[in-house]
């Protein structure tokens, strides 16, 4: 501190109203209608009244439209177009009600209650110097008499206690739920496990895939998985496309034959942050993410051309079985959806 | 106010009894006859926390009505109800059950609504309350804590906001629940712990609901009531700050008595904001999500934003170029860490240091209570707008697919523009809202010394043309002559004995220069020397029209 | 396909014209319902004095009609589809793209393109249908191609409203947005809102796979669930919005800035009021 000249500011242009000769005080106060012209103070009461009146008639009107509209009654407005009657009046109501209770106390305060400014001096909340020091003193004759300082001993137990004594909570809080493990890493695809598609579960073959087209699918085992789990856990992490594509359109891919006859299978969880993925352009063969704009060029090896995520969508080797349908080779080769420390 | 002796009816005696009996066991009466008359400052932008505080209270009244149906539950049931379109889907017992408060519960979709506009009032008012705040001044001592209980209240209704958005269990808030579980496990080091806590193992699995529900009914709202307590006991015992005005000084508060005035404008506000919330949700639609459907991980919708108030860091998601680094076996995503913690870290702690900064910067370690008009202080009104373009530039990130579709224009320029501009408009907007400021002093200090223009014209003598000039209003001139100019801190670099310049520690020099930022262009208020010169020519004016005026009207 | 059958065939339109009447809130209400309802006049029209319709297959259209529509496409689309219909470097070959893509191409005016973009935009057609079905009877001469769903293709009253909530938030919505308002691809290509688009539009713009979608074939989503995922997208598209103005049905983007503007502009007024001098 010793090397800055000034540490104050300089006031040497701080002019502050009412230290100020120049500055004028409080100007007088001018009467409002209301307070010289009973006409005027009356209208305003009779305002504030009606206002009033209707904050507690309004109720009334409310219970009756309550029991007499029926939930599910449709009304059809000019610019709103079809909407819930009951919502749209109960709201409507209620609104209108609360409203008028509150401009009618606004409105009483503003016109009929003095509107005279009063000025309250403000008190230095903080203690005078001798209040402190007696705190201060009060506080150390404290410490003495319970021998704080005294005994070193119970001074650095306790410490260690009261430092100590939140810890019970942690272990506690373990069984919230089990450490990660390697569950980030496998889904339910194995060799050989049928790609069907989403909703409709079926089944589906090379020569059923279009090209240009785009299938959302999931293991033919999930809705079994599902079923027992009651979660939608394994759902979060088995999602993929397929995507057909001529041979000469495909640039690259993650493996050698991971594709079948220009089907391709790649995930539909984003490598960023996990939404599904599935804005497909057949023109470009770039899979689009609506969360954060993330693009995919699936026809080179699901690699990232746009947004933020950082790696290629991984890519579902596939194969055929012995009726034709289309199968995973195997599970994916690495963890899908958003990186994570461990990952690699 | 007036220390007329009221003689008591027959009902205020009743009252009395009923008061005495009140007061002998609580001493009430001390409290209220020193507060019943507590003064209160009148301006609008002092209500803007009041919107807050009354539409928390929305808040609890609707919250509560809400929790009298809604199943906190993941166990996936079959919905068979009112609305068809989704009858024989499995969904959640939470998703099924706010299907039912929207259609089966007369009411309960007005309350849905009310809520919800609600919460994005509640934020929104507490964002703009913190924008008076800041750019009046009003954080400087004595109220610093009360700045950074605010700063408390705004983060905790922002996660406040998003818990309850997730709640229903729709497409949209599983969308974004599975991102916040993305950025959790973007987390180093512990991030895949942390996921699988939070989540009770893999996303979604069946606990998280049901947690988030205690988390968003109890454990967040009961720490917003113990702050907002606490911020309007501090309001209340430091007494509220008030503008420059003729009367208003650092010492004084003057306004209108609590009783009866100022209660019923504000209790009158309470109900005007509750009013407004039902209209609201009376005449709009908000988060329809019968029409999203249940959470499912494999589907998505088109334009999956989260609400207002997560915006912006969305849009720092979006507009984060997608750098990760792999090493060791060990992955940094900086896509994900930067946009959703690095940035809104920084973002809060700037806002929770600022005026511990400034007050370093200024070394004033005076109190308070007269607010800085923002023009007076050019530097933090220009940080301010900055800080504001920037945020605005994320948000409209977070909205880019909207503007894309609405406007007929490139999801991929827009996203690159914006990133361009992030870096470029917010300088852009101090160096503009410092001139700015600059300009405006410099119009009150002229207005000051010269008087405002009248418009009317006169022909002098010599045939010259000039404008009267008449003085401001003394309401005027209490207003302009607000403020203090401060002095840059300056560096003591005199010799010691020994003729040997003194060391100058790293942080002094760099509090000068901070210092010499901040004050470095002021325009010096009038002194009053100059006034009263000034004063003098206003004087001959009026007496006089066709005096000759001194030559320096317009230096 | 016969004369009976396009009539009846327009029928849905006008009934969707109807609903769109007593229930649309949105201001162009009015002029959409114009145009829905100008489109089916044209078509009754079109049926009315005559015209011949593309057959199912698309293949045994008759000699007269196909080199009527060759004429046009002569005319009309050679120079950027190339003489013999085979493509050249400002537009695709249309060899193989059957019926159905003309019909949707040119149906929903985004062929003949009006001027070069990102992406083709729904228009008023330039040809009339009966045109239309000369054009595509050519196309669909030169290759096997998908064909223009027939009436009862296209008749969803028996299919799964429900499954087809399904299938279109599995298959559509990504791109569409839950309520079929549209949304944006990449590099200014969009994916449409789906509120002009009729039955079969939808039907053909499934199976052609236009510009950017992919084609969702009969082998990956089956006629019944085509004519549920129809069902569904009439059905949300006529449903009131109970709570209040839909605002775009886009989502919390236009809630937000609801609220900022007419929510906190209607609370900071009282306040203004509160805070004013009372004369």
């Amino acid at each position: 501190m010793s090397d800055i000249q000034s540490v104050t500011p300089a006031e040497t242009h701080g002019v502050t109203p009412g230290e100020n000769p120049l500055a004028p005080g409080l100007p007088e106060h001018t009467p409002r209608r209301a307070d010289i012209d009973p006409r005027a103070a009356k209208r305003a009461e009779r305002q504030v009244a009606i206002m009033f009146a209707i904050g507690a008639l309004t109720p009334f009107v409310f219970f009756v439209l309550y029991v007499k509209i029926p939930s599910d009654l449709l009304m059809t407005l000019p610019v709103f177009g079809a909407v819930n009657a009951s919502n749209f009046w109960l709201g409507l109501v209620m609104g209108i009600g609360l409203f008028s209770v509150g401009a009618a106390a606004i409105h009483w305060a503003k016109k009929l209650m003095p509107d005279v400014e009063m000025v309250a001096e403000r008190h230095d909340f903080a203690g005078t110097e001798e209040e402190r020091a007696e705190a201060a003193n009060q506080f150390l004759q404290g410490t003495e008499d319970s021998g704080f300082t005294k005994f070193p001993l119970i001074r650095r137990t306790m410490l260690a206690a009261l430092a100590a004594t939140p810890l019970f909570a942690v272990p506690l809080f373990k069984d919230l739920g089990p450490m990660p493990g390697t569950k980030l890493r496998s889904t339910l695809w194995t060799k050989g496990t049928r790609i069907v598609s989403d909703v409709s579960l079926q089944p589906l073959k090379a020569s059923d895939i279009p090209f240009g087209g785009l299938v959302s699918c999931v293991p033919e085992t999930l809705a079994k998985v599902e079923e027992a789990a009651g979660t939608l856990n394994a759902r979060a992490k088995v999602p993929v496309v397929l995507v057909r594509l001529r041979p000469e359109e495909i640039r690259s891919q993650q493996g050698k034959n991971w594709d079948y006859e220009g089907v391709l299978c790649y995930s539909k969880i984003c490598t960023h942050v996990g939404c599904p993925t599935a804005l497909y352009e057949q023109t470009t063969h770039t899979l689009l993410c609506p969360c954060h704009q993330s693009t995919f060029d699936l026809s080179d090896s699901g690699n990232v051309v746009f947004g933020p995520a950082a790696r290629a969508m991984p890519q579902l080797a596939i194969t055929v079985d012995a009726d034709g349908y289309l199968v995973a080779q195997g599970d994916f080769t690495q963890p899908i959806g958003p990186s994570f420390w461990e990952r690699g | 106010m007036s220390t007329v002796v009221h003689e008591p009816g027959p009902v205020i005696k009743a009252g009395g009894a009923a008061a005495g009996y009140v007061d002998d066991r609580t001493g009430i009466s001390k409290f209220l006859k020193k507060n019943l008359t507590k003064v209160f400052p009148d301006h609008w932008s002092f209500m803007l926390g009041e919107v807050a505080l009354y539409s928390f209270i929305v808040l609890l009244l609707s919250g509560v009505y809400l929790a009298l149906f809604f199943k906190p539950s993941m166990t996936e049931v079959v919905y068979n109800g009112s609305y068809i379109n989704l009858n024989g889907i499995r969904m959640s017992e939470a998703y099924a059950s706010t299907i039912n408060i929207s259609f089966d519960i007369r009411g309960g979709l007005l309350m849905r609504q009310i809520h919800h506009w609600a919460a994005l009032l509640f934020v929104a008012a507490i964002t703009v309350h913190l924008f008076r705040v800041f750019f009046t001044g009003a954080f400087r001592k004595p109220r610093e804590f009360n700045w950074l209980i605010g700063n408390g209240l705004l983060t905790l209704g922002i996660l406040e906001g998003f818990a309850g958005y997730s709640l229903p269990d729709d497409l949209l808030s599983g969308t974004g629940l599975r991102i916040a579980e993305g950025i959790m496990q973007g987390i180093p080091v512990v991030g895949t712990y942390v996921a699988s806590l939070v989540f009770g193992g893999e996303f979604p699995g069946s606990d998280f609901i049901p947690r988030l529900y205690i988390v968003h009914v109890l454990l967040i709202p009961g720490i917003i009531l113990g702050l907002i307590t606490a911020h309007l006991m501090l309001v209340w015992y430091q007494k509220h700050t008030q503008f420059p005005g003729p009367g208003r000084t650092e010492n004084n508060v003057v306004g209108f008595p609590l009783f009866p005035v100022y209660a019923a404008k504000a209790g009158g506000f309470f109900f005007v904001v509750f009013g407004i919330t039902a209209l609201l949700g009376a005449l709009f639609t908000i988060n329809p999500v019968w029409m999203f459907g249940p959470y499912t991980p494999t589907q998505i919708t088109a334009g999956s934003q989260p609400d207002w108030y997560i915006g912006w860091m969305d849009g720092a998601l979006r507009l984060m170029p997608n750098i990760e680094f792999t090493a060791w076996g060990r992955t940094l995503s900086l896509n994900v860490l930067v946009p959703s913690l690095i940035i809104p870290g920084l973002l809060f702690t700037a806002l929770a240091v600022y005026p511990f900064i400034e007050q370093w910067v200024t070394g004033d370690k005076r109190q308070h209570n007269l607010l800085d008009r923002p023009r007076n202080v050019p530097t933090r009104t220009s940080i301010g707008t900055a800080a504001i373009a920037f945020y605005i530039l994320l948000w409209i990130g977070g909205g880019n697919d909207i503007i894309a579709v609405q406007f007929h224009s490139s999801i991929n320029a827009i996203t690159w523009t914006l990133r361009v501009l992030l870096f470029t408009v917010p300088p852009l907007v101090y160096v503009i809202t410092k001139r700015i400021c600059l300009s405006l002093q410099r119009r009150d200090r002229d207005k000051l010394l010269h008087g405002y223009e009248t418009g009317t014209v006169l022909r002098m003598p010599s045939g010259e043309f000039i404008e009267v000039h008449a003085p401001v209003s003394d309401t005027e001139r209490a207003v302009l002559l607000a403020g203090v100019t401060y002095d840059p801190i300056a560096l003591d670099t005199t010799p010691d004995e020994n003729g040997v310049a003194p060391k100058l520690s790293l942080s002094a020099r760099a509090r000068a220069r901070l210092s010499r930022a901040y004050f470095g262009q002021q325009i010096a208020k009038p002194t009053e020397d100059e006034l009263a010169t000034a004063g003098h020519h206003a004087n001959e004016l009026a007496e006089s029209h066709t005096k000759q005026l001194g030559s320096g009207e317009h230096e | 396909m016969t004369r009976a059958q396009h009539v009846k065939n327009t029928h849905p339109v006008g009934d969707a014209a109807r609903a769109v009447v007593a229930k649309r809130r949105h201001p162009f209400a009015t002029l959409l319902v114009l145009l829905v309802a100008l489109t089916a006049v044209g078509g009754l029209y079109a049926a009315a004095t005559g015209s011949g319709v593309a057959s199912a297959s698309g293949l045994d259209g008759n000699p007269q009609q196909i080199a009527k529509g060759r004429q046009i496409f002569l005319e009309g689309c050679s120079s950027c589809h190339g003489l013999a219909a085979q493509g050249s470097s400002d537009g695709p070959t249309l060899i193989g793209v059957g019926a159905a893509a003309v019909d949707f191409q040119v149906g929903t005016g985004r062929m003949p393109l009006a001027a070069p973009g990102a992406q083709a935009m729904r228009k008023t057609p330039i040809y009339n249908q009966d045109q239309i079905d000369a054009l595509a009877a050519y196309v669909a001469s030169l290759a096997p191609g998908p064909a223009v769903p027939t009436a009862e293709q296209i008749d969803y009253s028996n299919a799964n409203l429900q499954e087809g909530g399904e299938l279109f938030r599995t298959n559509c919505a990504q791109c569409h947005n839950f309520a079929g308002k549209g949304g944006a691809l990449t590099n200014g290509k969009y994916a449409p809102a789906l509120t002009e688009a009729t039955a079969a539009q939808i039907y053909m713009a499934m199976l052609t796979g236009p510009q950017s979608m992919p084609v969702f074939a009969d082998s990956t989503v089956t006629p019944a669930q085509k004519q549920a995922i129809i069902k569904y997208i009439k059905t949300i598209q006529a449903q009131p919005n109970p709570g209040g103005m839909a605002l775009g049905r886009v989502g919390p983007v236009s809630e937000g800035l609801l609220l900022w503007i007419v929510g906190l502009g209607a609370v900071t007024a009282v306040a203004v009021w509160i805070g004013a001098k009372s004369s």
